[in-house]
């Protein structure tokens, strides 16, 4: 896994609520077994209309919109576990996404790849919303080690939350699976005395 | 300390802790398909790791199959290549699969209960987010990505924060007519998409105490669409009658000995929630769904609230409803009964029942998709399937099928869908296809009226 530290970007806005995972990618491309390419086809069928031509109108699409932030709106990631959404997520280049509450499955598939995925309060969302729709080379500037979120030269700054192992977690560019092999001793003897 | 079902069966899985971090749970059973397991299986290849305990794995071939003509190879090169993975993956590394065509092939929440795989008492986990069905029989079961897959291959165990604990109660009687389906449709369109998230949930009261286990299915089943991780229902007779004799279940003594550990599993009384909800059964009525997300439900006799605000305008854009504007007489020509939370005998036996003598809609193309391959015998041997026949309604072969329309059962865009799957999601059955939630009795009268009717008329 990549290691994360510090992030200095602007941002893609991308203000609708309860965005689903079977948004953020589509189950019709759920039939690849390997991990790669799933950014072609990142909210799909919000970046294409039916005919295959890009709806303009979708801020991915809009070229005055760049960076590796994505900005959106509340309960972002419900429904489905697939990690393909997160993996969508990540192959298109994004590195965080912020919203002001995260599903659960989706929050864990996301640290599971390096994707930072910062909760904030519904006023700064509003705040970040409005600088980036005002000035689309609104610069953010993100901070792991210190926890926080800042609009650059602004005083517009918020702490966010992040369970301390999956900082370092993030911070190291390690996973769980290494650490679960490292609790073997551990794990045999739960089962010994079940 | 007075401790919750939810706790008792946490504690006693917990192998190891991190300080200030999360806990390592052991994972008693994991339940794996084609679609969420390549990866992690790649993964585990490519860092050369064993699959740890192989024999507390089942997989089933569920999500991407066909649900016509299953004996015949697979088309799509791409379902194809991903079916072959999965028996390949689990030959290589002694997993037991139950594939297409096999006898216990189906839904993987439908074919795990339905075997007595799904015990009480247990964690099971699956990378897929209805893993909650299991919750029914007092089991802590959720949902996982494909990295916690590759985990849980690596070393039976899970790392997890403790969620907190959220308790829903409902009491009284249903009316007449008003099915599980109604009542957890009811709870999500009164808590929202994201009351349950961080919550794992537990349904008290003397509803789900009264309901069959294929009913405290299908409510714990969409416990994730109100956002929360699983939900449970402590095991009582009704659960031990159900896991009693069936295939995987424990047998003679180890049965009774299972039997008096599973007793001590309900919550301890004046054991405490983080939050507590209370619903009387007599103000629940038969349900739809309006919008893109099942909090978004009514009454069928209720009209579309009017609310100002850009999602909630947004997802009426895409039904094409108005606010303040009834369900009642809007025509459907698509209707599916099945999915993980709709697709068992008592499912198709209450469509049956109302089907019985009637016809079909013309205008309706009526999908009947059984969560299983013994689902799919009972309902012949039971006689449904004449009953179905004879209405005009198509009994297809076992699979999720359409509530997520992986494979070719796809809704056409801008043709609405009454369905008793659990997401409404744009596009979730296809392409600008538009989904109403539904339970399967409002779905067959549906499918015989050709529009959506106010089903309580008939009822009372």
């Amino acid at each position: 896994m990549e290691k994360f530290t510090t992030l200095h970007s602007r941002a893609i806005p991308l203000d609708i609520e309860n965005i689903d995972t079977d948004q953020i990618i589509p189950a019709r491309f759920l039939k690849a077994t390997d991990r790669e390419g799933f950014g072609d086809n990142v909210f799909r069928d919000w970046r294409f209309n039916q005919n295959g031509d890009l709806n303009a109108e979708f801020p991915l699409n809009n070229t005055t919109y760049m960076g590796s932030i994505l900005v959106a709106g509340d309960n972002f990631g419900c429904g489905s576990s697939r990690e393909h959404a997160a993996w969508a997520i990540a192959d298109y280049g994004f590195k965080v996404v912020v919203s002001s509450f995260f599903a659960d499955i989706f929050k864990g598939n996301a640290l599971n790849n390096g994707i930072l995925p910062i909760q904030v309060t519904p006023a700064y969302l509003k705040e970040l919303f409005n600088h980036i729709t005002a000035d689309p080379e609104t610069i953010i500037n993100v901070n792991l080690e210190d926890q926080t979120i800042s609009i650059k030269d602004t005083d517009l700054s918020e702490h966010f939350d992040i369970d301390p192992y999956k900082k370092t977690c993030l911070i190291n560019g390690y996973d769980d699976i290494d650490y679960l092999l490292s609790k073997k001793d551990a794990i045999l003897a739960f089962e010994a005395k079940s | 300390m007075k401790k919750t079902l939810f706790d008792k069966v946490w504690d006693a899985h917990v192998v190891d802790a991190i300080d200030n971090g999360p806990q390592v749970l052991y994972i008693d059973k994991h339940l794996i398909h084609e679609v969420t397991s390549p990866q992690a299986f790649n993964e585990l290849k490519d860092r050369d790791i064993p699959v740890f305990r192989p024999n507390q794995i089942v997989a089933t071939a569920d999500h991407n199959t066909p649900t016509t003509n299953q004996h015949l190879p697979i088309q799509d090169t791409l379902s194809r290549h991903q079916l072959e993975q999965l028996s390949k993956n689990c030959t290589d590394n002694g997993i037991t699969l139950f594939e297409l065509g096999h006898k216990y092939n189906g839904i993987v929440h439908v074919m795990s209960p339905e075997l007595g795989i799904t015990q009480p008492g247990m964690t099971i986990v699956c990378g897929d987010s209805h893993t909650s069905t299991h919750g029914a029989f007092g089991t802590i079961a959720f949902g996982i990505g494909t990295s916690q897959v590759a985990q849980v291959f690596a070393s039976q165990c899970l790392l997890l924060s403790k969620p907190k604990s959220l308790r829903v109660s409902v009491n009284g009687k249903l009316k007449n007519g008003v099915l599980p389906k109604d009542v957890i449709l009811y709870i999500i369109a009164k808590l929202g998409t994201n009351a349950g998230t961080g919550y794992f949930c537990e349904y008290a009261g003397d509803v789900f105490q009264n309901m069959s286990m294929e009913g405290r299915m299908t409510v714990c089943n969409m416990s994730i669409e109100m956002g929360a991780r699983g939900g449970m229902i402590a095991p009582d007779q009704t659960t031990f009658d159900y896991v009693e004799g069936r295939e995987f279940a424990p047998k003679g003594e180890d049965f009774k000995k299972k039997v008096a550990y599973w007793k001590t599993l309900p919550t301890d009384e004046g054991a405490e929630f983080d939050k507590e909800y209370f619903f009387d059964a007599e103000d629940i009525e038969p349900m739809v769904t309006y919008g893109t997300n099942p909090g978004m439900g009514i009454k069928v006799t209720e009209n579309i609230p009017t609310l100002d605000d850009a999602s909630f305008e947004k997802s009426l854009k895409y039904m094409n409803f108005k606010k303040g504007e009834s369900l009642i007489n809007k025509p459907i020509n698509f209707v599916f009964i099945g999915s993980c939370t709709n697709s068992r005998i008592e499912d198709f036996r209450v469509a049956a029942k109302y089907i019985k003598g009637k016809q079909k809609a013309p205008n309706v193309t009526a999908w009947l998709v059984p969560g299983s391959k013994l689902v799919e015998t009972q309902i012949i041997e039971e006689g449904l399937k004449d009953i179905f026949t004879d209405a005009g309604f198509e009994l297809r072969q076992p699979g999720c099928s359409a509530c997520l329309a992986m494979n070719d059962d796809k809704i056409p865009k801008d043709e609405y869908c009454v369905s008793t799957s659990n997401r409404n999601f744009e596009g979730r059955q296809g392409q600008g296809a538009r989904t109403i939630l539904a339970s399967p009795l409002v779905a067959a009268a549906t499918a015989v009226e050709g529009k959506i009717i106010d089903i309580t008329k008939q009822l009372n």
